[in-house]
């Protein structure tokens, strides 16, 4: 039985409100705020990257786990913003999670679902016996272009989970995926800040190959919506994935444990895996639970998870709604300061 | 072991020297040295030099033959050293010179100290002075020297009840001793509210608690007693020059709030000189910071650990008070050229014995000077008699 | 000064340790040699808890270039529980800062080489708020 084993997350401290952007670029912030459903963003300390994130993240999912991390035999940091364009981030959470020298690593960028192509991954190893145990892990510091419609959900934060079939939280009953080559959001080699195509990123994109992968793995394995406790789905704003979830057949009651948007913004690889976090704090044992993340370019990763026994003995504070409501307000000169838009010659 | 004299001083202006280089700073401490012992220069049997970092403040190594050779004496082939342990490098040549007299194998000596700050931008020599600490395990973290020095005082406050008034105090009365001293950087008086509302640099250390990083040059020059008395009928002794080491992180340390090297340093000096802590007349400390003052006063034995504060609240230190310290001013007012340091300190104890120090005067017999590297990982204690 | 960060890496992201089996003594920066026992030293490599004390602070005005955006930053002295005093950065407020507030480790970022030089990581504090 293959499925996680632990769960770890980490959302930065640092808070910008949808005023204080909107304030800069004179534009109304009711509006805003109404269109995307978002009050609010993360915002990274400049001591903080995606490597600080996915150690972070990787070390309390390592600790709930219970496991020498010497277990862990592979280790998969998914994000757009790895710190380095060549040089993996996995194995400086690798070395700072104490895991050896003998492990598989990558770094992966499949947009805003490279975190849970790196659940996939680890569980065809697990699987195949190559690993017990492996850390998948999605986390961003996400970069939007200032002034751009991006910059009030463009936010940082990650989850990780420990992925094996010894201890299991969560099992796996099923993945399925959903591709295509349909360029909607992208960043060229080289520049500092992504693309996107407007209004193209939503039916063409988000909401086609969400419904997809959705519809594909929910018939694969002879489910119905009604069938799960709890629906997840990439949450880029606080609009889609309430839209996608109608679509599909899902209530509200079903997704809103889940939907952490509002408060922190698009944690882009973390989004999703946040979302999946928050639901595991409060699942019962037996809860099903549908996962779908969105990966632009593009992609939707859809699981099925059956809540184990084992939940009860699992530790579960600090809470993931803990950590997406607090934090410390800042305006918008530190934040440009923070996430390193001053040039300074 | 030979008793040594000192024959002969000589020091630059202390400060931003922007028309001298290196070469040329030394080259003024050593001729007035040379003036003063009345010596041609041909006498000299060797040369010890404090410098701390000619590699990264000149990008100069192998000081020792450079000032040989401009200090004119290329031709006589003579051993000349440099030695380092950060901004205790001066304490650490007079030590050098001070045995090879000692010892029988050398006759006169060169004791020099310099260092040229300025040809490098303020923070760079901050970095490089902040190498005196520990590089990986403290520097690496964003604690330079005022970070350190600054984290010894808070503990000292919280510990011992030091106030911020009792450093700017120390701050004040270098200063005004300073404008005694024509050779010193800063020659004017401040205010205790002046220091108290200066700019924190590492909380609670304000920018008058530090001392400045100067450029400057001091020589002295030693002579074993026979020796001497062809030379100077005003010779000065030494009679002990002591040198501790201790963990180069303040981190490591047995305790922050004493320095151990300095502790031990003292001990054997006075031991060595056959006196006690008591019978010290002057002093010169080494304030890089004005916390280091204070702790100075505990850990040579002036007064008991933790009660520093009161020597400079009771004007005991003062120029007019029981133990005059730092009359030259100090690191803090007179400055700071690193590897020059500990040298000015001891041709300042020279000339307070010798009756030469001018407006800034004491009645002294036997002065001490203590050199100190880094946060207190080299320690070097001197004394002095008439 | 590539190499001589990587030499040190494990013991800056995990505050791996050093124990002297003969003394019983922790010690952190890592040392090859127990300054109590010398040649007796029986040394072996630990990992500490990260978890301690605040013995001493500054907050940092004056910053180094390297540190700059960072000002004003806290520095502390922080004693960990198995023992050893180390100089480390605290990420809180000023205000917040007291002496004998429990701390522990985070990982966090302390530099890099320029823009596109390698990137310093390693160990800071936070506040411990679970204690108090």
């Amino acid at each position: 039985m293959v499925g996680i084993v632990s769960y770890g997350t980490y959302i930065p401290k640092f808070r910008i409100k949808v005023e204080e952007i909107a304030r800069i670029w004179g534009e109304n912030a009711e509006t805003i705020k109404n269109g995307l459903g978002i009050l609010q963003k993360s915002v990274p300390d400049f001591d903080e990257d995606t490597a600080t994130i996915a150690v972070e993240a990787g070390r309390e999912a390592v600790r709930r786990a219970r496991i020498d991390p010497k277990e862990i035999g592979a280790v998969y940091v998914g994000s757009e913003s790895h710190p380095y364009a060549v040089k993996p981030t996995a194995t400086i959470v690798g070395e700072a999670l104490g895991v050896g020298n003998e492990y598989f690593a990558a770094d992966l960028e499949f947009a805003c679902k490279a975190g849970t192509a790196g659940i996939q991954i680890c569980m065809g190893l697990v699987k195949a016996g190559m690993i017990k145990y492996g850390l998948a892990i999605g986390a961003d510091t996400s970069q939007s272009r200032p002034g751009d419609a991006l910059e009030y959900s463009a936010a940082a934060g990650g989850a990780a989970v420990v992925i094996g079939n010894d201890g299991v939280i969560a099992e796996i009953e099923g993945t399925y995926s959903f591709t295509s080559d349909t360029p909607d959001f992208w960043r060229r080699e080289g520049q500092p800040y992504p693309s996107h195509g407007g209004r193209f990123t939503g039916i063409p994109a988000y909401f086609r190959h969400i419904t997809s992968a959705a519809k594909g793995l929910m018939e694969e394995l002879g489910l119905k919506p009604s069938d799960f406790s709890y629906a997840v789905f990439h949450q880029p704003n606080g609009k889609f994935p309430v839209r996608v979830a109608k679509m599909l057949g899902f209530s509200t009651e079903q997704i809103k444990q889940g939907l952490v948007v509002s408060h922190i913004g698009n944690t882009y690889s973390g989004s999703s895996l946040l979302g999946l976090c928050a639901v595991l704090d409060e699942a019962k044992p037996g809860d099903r639970i549908l996962l779908v993340s969105f990966g632009s370019g593009a992609g939707s990763d859809a699981f099925s998870l059956i809540v184990t026994d084992e939940i009860d003995d699992f530790e579960r504070t600090p809470k993931v709604w803990d950590k997406v409501m607090s934090g410390e307000f800042i305006d918008y000169g530190l934040y440009v300061k923070l996430r390193r838009k001053i040039k300074f010659g | 072991m030979r008793r040594v004299a000192v024959i002969g001083v000589g020091c630059s202006k202390f400060g931003e020297l922007w028309d001298m280089s290196f070469r040329d700073i030394v080259l003024s401490a050593g001729i007035e040295a040379l003036e003063d012992a009345n010596l041609e220069g041909r006498e000299i049997d060797a040369i010890y030099v404090g410098n701390m970092s000619g590699g990264r403040y000149l990008a100069q190594e192998h000081i020792s033959a450079l000032i040989a050779d401009y200090a004119g004496l290329a031709e006589l082939h003579i051993p000349s050293t440099r030695v380092e342990a950060g901004d205790a490098s001066g304490g650490l040549a007079l030590r050098q010179a001070y045995m090879a007299v000692a010892s029988g194998m050398h006759d006169i000596v060169i004791a020099a100290g310099a260092e040229k700050v300025t040809d490098v931008g303020a923070e760079m020599a901050m970095d490089i002075l902040s190498s005196s600490a520990d590089r990986e395990w403290e520097v690496f973290c964003g604690a330079n020297l005022p970070a350190l020095f600054a984290m010894i005082a808070r503990l000292h406050m919280e510990k011992f009840g030091t106030k911020p008034e009792d450093l700017a105090k120390v701050s004040v009365k270098n200063h005004r001793n300073a404008t005694l001293n024509p050779k010193a950087q800063f020659r004017r008086e401040i205010s205790l509210e002046v220091a108290l509302n200066s700019p924190y640099v590492a909380e609670p250390l304000r920018l008058f608690d530090c001392a400045p990083i100067s450029d400057g040059a001091s020589v002295v020059i030693l002579a074993s007693e026979e020796v001497a008395k062809k030379y100077t009928d005003t010779p000065v002794y030494i009679s002990a020059c002591c040198q501790a080491s201790d963990y180069i992180a303040l981190h490591s340390r047995r305790d922050i709030t004493t320095m151990d090297a300095v502790v031990h340093a003292s001990k054997q000096a006075y031991k060595q000189a056959g006196i006690e802590p008591k019978d010290i007349d002057v002093a010169e400390v080494h304030d890089s910071f004005t916390i280091a003052e204070i702790i100075a006063y505990e850990d040579l034995g002036f007064v008991e650990k933790g009660r520093g504060a009161e020597l400079i609240r009771e004007g005991v230190t003062e120029l007019d008070g029981e133990i005059p310290v730092n009359p030259s001013g100090g690191l803090k007012a007179c400055g700071h050229a690193i590897g020059a340091t500990g040298i000015r300190q001891a041709v300042e104890i020279v000339l307070q014995l010798r009756g030469d120090a001018g407006k800034r005067q004491v009645d002294a017999e036997r002065g001490l000077a203590l050199n100190i590297g880094g946060t207190g990982a080299t320690a070097v204690v001197t004394i002095f008699e008439r | 000064m590539l190499p001589r960060f990587w030499r040190k890496i494990k013991y800056r992201y995990n505050l791996v340790g050093t124990y002297c089996e003969n003394c019983g003594t922790y010690y952190y920066p890592p040392r090859n040699l127990c300054p109590k026992c010398r040649r007796k030293s029986r040394i072996k490599e630990v990992q500490l808890s990260g978890k301690g004390k605040v013995i001493s602070y500054s907050v940092v005005h004056d910053a180094p270039e390297n540190f700059k955006m960072m000002k004003p930053y806290v520095v502390a002295l922080i004693q960990l529980d198995e023992g050893p005093v180390i100089t480390s950065q605290l990420v809180c407020k000023p205000e917040e800062v007291k002496i004998g507030m429990r701390v522990k480790a985070v990982f966090r970022k302390y530099g890099e080489e320029g823009e596109s030089g390698i990137i310093y990581y390693g160990t800071k504090f936070v506040p411990d708020e679970k204690i108090g």
